[in-house]
């Protein structure tokens, strides 16, 4: 393979760039989550490319990790939502101002 | 050949995230989303992280994609949000924020002056590693190696993590007391 780690990169920044420009655009709390989780796997590419073009196992287990953080955050992130719903019946982010009441 | 298999996961990747992120009907969102796991995975083929590859499709686009529709089918939120192309200013600001974030990458890794291009090492078929640097192989064993010995803390750490998000969901999930409202 001829492609080098700057195209995995590349692929991992705009990625990463997509994951923000949906946290900041939408409005569904659901879709924003899954932005993050976009975010996330942004990453988890740039660690397992640093890991294949270094010669080292250390991104990969990184990565492991980070899969196992990312399951439990979509657990309890998705436990807090639909207690949200149960409270206010509703799940976007421009109906959930009730601090600034 | 397998530069072309890259091209076509990179860009398969990137535009189903793109679609993910437009689309105004959740259940779309998270279709789009499994499209883009599963290219993640493709990269990590290609990437020789053949594990990872195998977990990200497991617990990604299984275990957590599942996990999300379960959710929006459940809320039943399927009202097609278009209000969030009404706001001028949001969608101005967060375009703007997106194309600064692409040319600071696109001039980070495209011109010239990127970082250096290392070639790709010989991969190992079985892990030799004792010492500090565990050298990068194909195998699985050389995960559980690593989880043993240099990663235990972090190891044992995910465990306590995995039974607090445990006890979390369930005291999170449990029914409110009805003078509460």
């Amino acid at each position: 393979m001829t492609i080098g780690l700057n195209a995995f990169l590349l692929v991992s920044g705009l990625l990463f760039a997509i994951g923000l420009l949906g946290v900041i655009l939408r409005r569904n709390t659901l879709v924003i989550y899954m932005s993050l989780e976009l975010m996330l796997n942004a990453v988890n590419i740039a660690l397992v490319a640093f890991s294949r073009y270094n010669g080292t196992m250390d991104g990969n287990i990184f990565v492991f990790f980070i899969i196992t953080v990312a399951a439990a955050e979509v657990a309890v992130g998705l436990a807090i939502i639909v207690a949200l719903f149960r409270r206010r019946q509703s799940v976007m982010v421009d109906q959930l101002n009730a601090l600034s009441r | 050949m397998i530069d072309i298999l890259f091209y076509v996961f990179a860009a398969s990747v990137l535009i189903s995230a793109f679609v993910m992120v437009i689309s105004p009907n959740a259940v779309n969102c998270a279709m789009a989303m499994i499209v883009s796991f599963v290219g993640t995975a493709a990269l990590f083929v290609l990437l020789e992280a053949y594990f990872l590859a195998i977990l990200q499709v497991l617990v990604y686009a299984g275990a957590v994609m599942v996990l999300f529709l379960f959710i929006i089918m459940l809320l039943d939120v399927d009202k097609s949000e278009k209000s969030y192309l009404k706001d001028k200013m949001t969608l101005g600001a967060s375009i703007i924020g997106f194309g600064l974030i692409v040319v600071l990458v696109c001039s980070a890794f495209l011109g010239g002056n990127h970082l250096p291009e290392p070639s790709l090492l010989p991969v190992m078929e079985n892990p030799t590693g004792e010492g500090v640097g565990i050298p990068f192989t194909t195998s699985t064993k050389s995960f559980g190696y690593s989880l043993f010995t240099k990663y235990m803390l972090p190891f044992q750490v995910a465990g306590f993590l995995l039974l607090a998000a445990m006890i979390g969901v369930i005291v999170v999930s449990k029914k409110n007391e009805p003078e509460q409202g």
